[in-house]
């Protein structure tokens, strides 16, 4: 099983549907593990629908459907005896507007996801909570304050409370769909500097409308567009050599 | 150059008074004089309508106006003891039995309501909340009264439940709706099932709503009076006994209203001051007790 230590994600002809309207046609990638993938593109370009195929999350949209093989740490996550909530477990997800739950503190945030998975109680349970805090370079802004609502932070704070959120379950992976692109600069700045630490210990797929940000902590970027995959490769390759025309217009912002 | 750039060359901040900024401003002035009439109009109504009832009513408010009942054939001194009881006696029950159903139904509607089936039931809610509260009376009775020979304050609290559900299916309904997407995507993506979800994160975080709805629905069906005339139907004697008939502050207002007897004219003043200040308070409570779960939306 060499193979499997070598790829965390391995997508082969995926397809997704709106209803009737196709957004992603036959995709196929392969990601390594503890890296930072970025995916570009301009508006539309099906981007955020394939990170969401990744744990499962397009479906929830009404009508919306996805069929093809896409295999996390060698696990099929669309085979019929997998449940959508247990994958989900496994990989951690960070929206483009900070979302924490509104009537819960930070505290309770945090802990949320363990403890709707039973996965820790008690002192474990806290010590997870700080353990992701700390990850998430949180901690030291809250920990004399965990008990007070989540919707005190700052938009930064917000963010990087959802990002220990996520982590505070353990995946594997995690997913953010434009983290930073409701922050302002100087939390942008952290919140890049968390992935380039949490890289160390997760696979990071980081989906940004930003070329720059993409050129700064991408190890590896894909070239999206109307659905398709146009290039994939080593970052600094595909923005200094890229191979296809459609991605020269781009990255030298023919179109955005 | 054209005339109008010509216009705004020479007058750069104080544009000239053409007709049409005139007329733009007489129906700026025009609507909010409009708006203000009224609103001293409606504001005005229920001032009126309150100051009258306080003004006949609070004179006659004492402590045995909640401890008595009412003296046989006009003697002096009484209450109407019996009608609080019984509202709160009825409140109660409408609430036991009413709540449940109507915050079941509301939840269904606004998690799992894509389909016919879901857009039906809505559409019969819908209808609920404008029938006259008379025939839900005229339906209990026959199911309820009819066949147990007898009144009871059961029949009358299953009335009042039956008009609470449309309310709070509708209140329930709307307040859930508002409730994010993102929050559910956020807790969907840590693994929980819709279950968890419904529970755990969506109510919680429109649990504000959901109760203020409870509490208005109650409020409202403290006033009907049509549907416990045949259900309910009242007593002059107290009673706990839900078997039996039971009075309400309502049906209490209108029997003694054409009370032959002064006293019990003014006893009726009295109580209706008790009802509007009873979903005053409601009102207040609500507020109150609510404050503590705001959600702030960015």
């Amino acid at each position: 099983m060499e193979q499997e230590q070598k790829v965390a994600v391995h997508v082969e002809h995926l397809n997704a549907w709106y209803g009737k309207t196709q957004a992603l046609y036959d995709i196929n990638l392969t990601i390594a593990p503890l890296s930072v993938t970025a995916f570009i593109g301009p508006s539309g370009c099906g981007k955020s629908t394939i990170l969401r195929c990744l744990n499962r999350m397009h479906e929830e949209v009404p009508r919306a459907s996805a069929a093809g093989l896409v295999q996390i740490e060698g696990v099929n996550i669309y085979a019929h005896s997998i449940k959508p909530m247990y994958i989900r477990l496994h990989i951690g997800m960070v929206f483009q507007q900070p979302n924490p739950l509104p009537t819960r503190s930070i505290w309770e945030n945090v802990a949320i996801g363990a403890q709707i998975n039973g996965l820790a109680k008690g002192k474990a349970l806290h010590e997870r909570v700080e353990r992701s805090l700390r990850q998430a370079a949180l901690w030291d802004e809250v920990k004399d304050r965990l008990h007070s609502s989540a919707t005190t932070l700052s938009g930064g704070q917000q963010q990087r409370l959802c990002i220990a959120r996520a982590l505070a379950t353990e995946p594997k992976i995690l997913l953010m769909d434009e983290p930073a692109s409701a922050l302002d600069p100087e939390s942008t700045f952290k919140v890049e500097e968390l992935i380039q630490e949490l890289k160390k210990q997760y696979t990071v797929i980081i989906v940004t409308h930003n070329m720059q940000q993409a050129a700064r902590i991408g190890d590896t970027t894909a070239f999206f567009l109307k659905g398709h995959v146009i290039e994939f490769g080593e970052t600094q390759h595909l923005f200094t050599h890229p191979q296809k025309q459609e991605t020269e217009y781009y990255v030298t912002g023919r179109f955005s | 150059m054209s005339a109008v750039s010509q216009v705004y060359q020479s007058h750069p901040f104080h544009p000239p008074l053409s007709i049409l900024t005139v007329r733009r401003r007489i129906s700026n002035i025009l609507a909010i004089v409009l708006t203000t009439i009224f609103i001293l109009f409606t504001v005005g109504i229920l001032l009126y309508l309150i100051s009258y009832v306080l003004v006949q009513g609070l004179h006659f408010i004492n402590l045995d106006f909640f401890t008595q009942v009412p003296t046989p054939d006009g003697a002096p001194g009484g209450g109407m003891g019996q009608s609080v009881q019984g509202t709160l006696i009825l409140v109660g029950l409408a609430t036991l039995m009413g709540v449940p159903l109507g915050l079941f139904t509301g939840i269904y509607l606004s998690e799992f309501g894509q389909g016919h089936f879901a857009a039906s039931i809505r559409f019969l809610v819908d209808i609920l909340t404008g029938i006259p509260t008379i025939i839900f009376g005229l339906f209990v009775w026959g199911l309820i009264v009819v066949p147990n020979h007898s009144f009871s304050g059961f029949a009358g609290g299953m009335a009042l439940g039956i008009i609470m559900v449309p309310i709070v299916t509708r209140t329930t309904e709307d307040i859930l709706r508002l409730v994010p997407r993102e929050t559910r995507e956020a807790s969907l993506a840590l693994g929980a099932t819709e279950s968890q979800t419904i529970l755990r994160v969506v109510i919680p975080s429109a649990l504000n709503g959901i109760i203020t709805g409870i509490i208005l629905a109650m409020a409202r069906v403290a006033g009907e009076t049509a549907p416990l005339i045949m259900t309910a139907f009242g007593t002059t004697y107290w009673n706990a006994d839900i078997t039996q008939p039971t009075d309400a502050l309502p049906l209490g207002i209108y029997n003694f209203s054409h009370s032959p007897y002064q006293e019990q004219v003014n006893q009726a003043y009295a109580g209706a001051f008790i009802l509007i200040m009873l979903i005053f308070l409601t009102s207040f409570a609500v507020r109150w007790a609510t404050k503590g779960f705001e959600q702030t939306n960015r």
